[in-house]
């Protein structure tokens, strides 16, 4: 076990955890974003840079402070370590100026973006963006395509965070797409025209922290935050068969794995639970599923109703938890 | 002339033939170590001689060596970094077309030392001719019984293989270098773990430049201590200076480290002064990654003392009046050159260069080219310049691997030294984007 | 060939050169000979690697198809498109341009009457700019398959080069280099 304090708060972990890892155990503002790093892909992580942190005590054992901001998602704790997230003016700087970054190519088509509501990009630029943006030039674009009858990538969205090539990999076997070109020219792509269709391939959508990878069975269909998203399984002989269904009324709109409050997935689902599923007969219901994030879903007034408590659309959560308690 | 490690028969008629490079003592080394000397004595000899990595970080060589790690059962290799792509350098490129069992002999002498028994030489791949010149004299040394089993009868084991790559500037980066070797995309690894733990085919691994590996031939030949009188300070050796630009006699000279500047680019034996008889405006002394320094600066550090040819020397004074060292690429700048250009130029490689894996390096070097780009062709603004500086720092540190320094230093140097030449092509785009125009006010350096 | 039929074969001197590449890696890391054996398909293959290449060499090195075209997608010396006999891949980079690049560059484009990327009409010459070439001493050059031309810093010396490649024929260096390697015994 080794002992590592963020941001003042002292935890012990694992040994060979990172720092994020370490973080998340804590939870709350000592916890870096991550738009890369994916908790079940093996390989993920160190490339978006978001997480950056300072080591200001490398360890009891050697306490020099590391030169460079580190990745806090590949950097494993050390016995003794001292880390600064939101206390380190630097961390926050640095953060900063990757958002923007991470934005001067990104479209801001948000009101138009499947992803919206749910988006960890839209997420992260509100949290620890500014306003305007410095970046006057030309952005990247692509056109659209479809990667067979379910998936449709919108490559101008992509942050090349490459969960989705790590999930195609290590989740839905044989791959077919994958990062083409480099340098900011670079593209997630089949480059022939291929089409994706492994049995687990519809968790690209999943993992995707951005737009880029959406569900071809829900687009357009409604706004994220207008649906009820509830807990559901069935008997799937491919998968676990535990998924969110996203409904309105009695229609189920979209089915997509659960994921905790990092986004994470708990169990990978396969395409026919995904895509072919759209029957609330085909399911049998648990109950709500609770949204902990920092997006407009989370304002999670639709779970109101089951607990049986007034409706209060958008109320602050903390009122809203008290209301519950009561 | 001082003395020569690397260069001394590179001259000889045939010398790229075994036969005629053992006549002028090569592979001596070979014999030397694997006869006499234990693995450990020639890294001891190594480390004496102070030998730093002359690919542009000037890590000591020896030490990195003594880092790899050495599990039981598990192989080890060497890589030779012969990648050389940064703007400005062309030394391992002259050094391996006209002498390629010199490399040859430090790779024996080398993996011997670090108990590797496959090694591989990376060359870039555009330089292809010379691909066929090493494995020309590899298969001379295979012959001669200098490679393959039992090396001379010692017992000793290596097979060596050139690998090329495929147009990649970043695949000079070590690791990016490894990913390369393995048949993958050049995208640098994140780091731990280091090569000398997990390298090449997951296995410890030292990556070291054409020009490290051989200097170990004569370091073995003549001791590491003979090795650290040559030279000045932590510097020690002798350099293969590319030297380009506008000068008289562009090429690569093999320098003691300790020259200096002045001398090098106005004596005939070097440089041989600026060319068409113009005055010397700026420098980039050690490849297009490191800062520039305008005339005042790199003839004379800011205490004014001379400014020479060495590690330490160059580096005097930090990124605000002093420079790099880096992989020994002397780029000179005439009058009549044009920093914005230049700087646009250098921002443009970067851009095209990075790897796209991590996003300030993606973003920051695209976003840095098209401001410069609008700079130089009279569409800037006054607030593009601060814009640059800020974007540079957004990059700087922040990324997976060096290049994204690499990318931002230049830009920021130019800035920092030649603000008035950006201010002017901004205030007067009209006259700044005329045919030939170049800006002649007062060079000074400005407080950034 | 590739553009005309949907079949890919290597000749048997470009798949002996091939096996000596994969026989350099250790058991299990066969594609580390991609690049290797990309290049060799380019030069097989009239300068460029199409798509029924790509999935051929993808065969040969028991990886899948998309295995290669990350790779050749991301190195700038393989051409993704048919090209011109002589590919002109002609240096810009900063220390070139202090020698001239950017006049010569200049002068290529008048001469062939095409810009970067671009093929003349009668499928002589393909320009396409390329970042350093090592060559910073010797600038402003460019680059022709295996050849480097140096010292290109007047019309007359790129015209003479221009006459030069009309008439120089195309070879296959990777075959040279084969025969060169049984004649050693290898």
């Amino acid at each position: 076990m080794a002992k590592v304090t963020i941001d003042g708060v002292e935890i012990e972990v694992e040994d060979g955890s990172t720092i994020l890892q370490a973080a998340r155990k804590i939870g709350g503002h000592v916890v870096p974003p991550a738009m890369c790093y994916y908790g079940p892909l093996k390989g993920s992580g160190g490339k978006c840079r978001v997480c950056l942190v300072k080591v200001t005590q490398g360890s009891t054992k050697d306490p020099r402070p590391m030169p460079k901001l580190v990745a806090s998602c590949i950097t494993q704790v050390q016995d003794g370590m001292v880390v600064e997230n939101s206390t380190n003016e630097n961390v926050l700087t640095a953060r900063k100026g990757i958002v923007e970054m991470l934005l001067i190519n990104h479209p801001l088509d948000c009101p138009v973006c499947d992803q919206a509501g749910e988006c960890n990009l839209q997420d992260l630029s509100f949290e620890h963006g500014v306003s305007a943006t410095r970046y006057e030039e030309e952005r990247r674009t692509f056109n659209k395509v479809d990667l067979g009858p379910y998936i449709q990538l919108h490559m101008t969205r992509c942050i090349l965070c490459y969960r989705c090539v790590y999930t195609a990999d290590q989740i839905a076997g044989k791959r077919v797409h994958g990062v083409l070109g480099r340098g900011d020219t670079a593209e997630i792509g089949t480059y022939i025209e291929n089409v994706v269709d492994q049995d687990f391939s519809g968790n690209v959508i999943d993992v995707c922290p951005v737009g880029a990878l959406t569900d071809k069975t829900f687009r357009f269909k409604n706004r994220v935050w207008f649906t009820k998203p509830l807990d559901a399984h069935r008997n799937c002989p491919t998968c676990s068969g535990k998924v969110s269904l996203w409904t309105r009324g009695n229609q189920v709109l979209r089915v997509t794995a659960r994921k905790d409050k990092y986004n994470e997935v708990e169990e990978f689902i396969c395409n026919t639970c995904r895509f072919d599923k759209k029957e609330m007969s085909d399911w049998t219901i648990e109950g709500p599923r609770h949204i902990d994030r920092g997006s407009v879903i989370s304002a999670n007034h639709y779970e109101l109703p089951v607990v049986n408590v007034p409706i209060v659309p958008n109320l602050p959560k903390s009122i809203r938890t008290s209301l519950q308690k009561n | 002339m001082g003395i020569k490690i690397l260069t001394e028969h590179i001259n000889v008629l045939g010398i790229e033939k075994l036969e005629v490079y053992r006549k002028h003592g090569g592979y001596r080394s070979v014999e030397k170590a694997l006869k006499t000397m234990t693995p450990e004595e020639v890294v001891e000899e190594v480390k004496t001689a102070g030998l730093r990595g002359r690919g542009g970080a000037g890590f000591p060589a020896g030490m990195k060596w003594s880092f790899l790690a050495k599990p039981e059962g598990v192989p080890r290799y060497l890589v030779c970094n012969a990648d050389e792509s940064e703007p400005g350098t062309f030394k391992d490129r002259y050094f391996m077309e006209r002498t390629p069992h010199s490399l040859i002999e430090g790779m024996i002498t080398s993996s011997y030392a670090l108990g590797a028994n496959t090694s591989y030489i990376y060359i870039r791949g555009e330089l292809m001719f010379i691909l066929r010149i090493l494995e020309k004299a590899i298969a001379e040394a295979y012959a001669a019984g200098l490679l393959g089993k039992n090396i001379l009868g010692s017992g000793y084991d290596l097979d060596l293989h050139v690998h090329p790559g495929g147009g990649a500037y970043i695949c000079g980066e070590e690791t990016a270098l490894l990913e390369s070797l393995e048949g993958k995309r050049g995208n640098p690894r994140n780091k731990p773990p280091f090569p000398a733990v997990k390298g090449l085919f997951a296995s410890p691994t030292v990556v070291n430049n054409v020009e490290t590996i051989s200097s170990v031939p004569w370091i073995v030949n003549n001791t590491g201590a003979e090795y650290a009188k040559i030279g000045v300070g932590r510097s020690t050796g002798t350099k293969m200076i590319s030297a380009s630009g506008n000068i008289n006699n562009p090429g690569v000279y093999e320098i003691e480290l300790g020259v200096p500047v002045e001398e090098f680019i106005y004596s005939d034996e070097y440089c041989g002064g600026i060319w068409k008889g113009r005055e010397l405006k700026a420098v980039v002394p050690g490849g297009s990654s490191v800062p520039i320094l305008p005339k005042e600066l790199i003839l004379k550090t800011a205490a004014g003392e001379h400014r020479l040819m060495s590690y330490e020397s160059l580096s005097e004074g930090g990124f605000v009046t002093g420079s790099m060292m880096g992989s020994g690429a002397f780029i000179v700048f005439d009058e009549e050159q044009c920093i914005v250009r230049n700087t646009w130029n250098y921002a443009r490689f970067y851009h095209h260069e990075s790897c796209g894996q991590c996003s300030p390096c993606r973003e920051g070097t695209g976003w840095m080219e098209k401001v410069l780009h609008r700079i130089e062709h009279g569409h800037g603004h006054q607030q593009d310049i601060d814009l640059l500086v800020s974007v540079a720092k957004q990059i700087e540190g922040n990324t997976i691997c060096p290049l994204g320094d690499a990318a931002a230093w230049p830009v920021a140097a130019a800035i920092r030294h030649f603000r008035d030449e950006f201010e002017w092509h901004i205030r007067y785009p009209k006259e700044a984007t005329a045919q030939g125009a170049v800006y002649r006010g007062q060079l000074t350096t400005v407080e950034v | 060939m590739a553009e005309t039929t949907n079949e890919v074969k290597f000749s048997d001197a470009a798949m002996a050169d091939i096996q000596r590449y994969v026989s350099h890696y250790p058991e299990g890391w066969q594609k580390s000979a991609i690049l290797p054996v990309l290049h060799i398909a380019q030069a097989e293959f009239g300068g460029w690697v199409s798509p029924e290449v790509m999935d051929k060499v993808a065969e040969l090195l028991n990886i899948t198809p998309i295995e290669v075209y990350e790779v050749a997608t991301f190195y700038t010396m393989f051409n993704l498109k048919p090209v011109g006999r002589h590919v002109l891949e002609v240096c810009r980079t900063g220390p070139c341009c202090l020698r001239g690049a950017d006049q010569m560059i200049e002068t290529l484009k008048q001469k062939l009457n095409i810009t970067e990327g671009e093929t003349t009409a009668d499928g002589m010459f393909t320009l396409k700019t390329v970042e350093c070439l090592a060559s910073c001493g010797t600038g402003p050059m460019l680059q022709v398959r295996e050849k480097y031309y140096e010292n290109l810093d007047s019309e007359e010396r790129v015209d003479a080069f221009l006459e030069m490649m009309r008439q120089s024929e195309v070879e296959t260096p990777f075959h040279k280099a084969i025969y060169q390697h049984k004649a050693q015994g290898l």
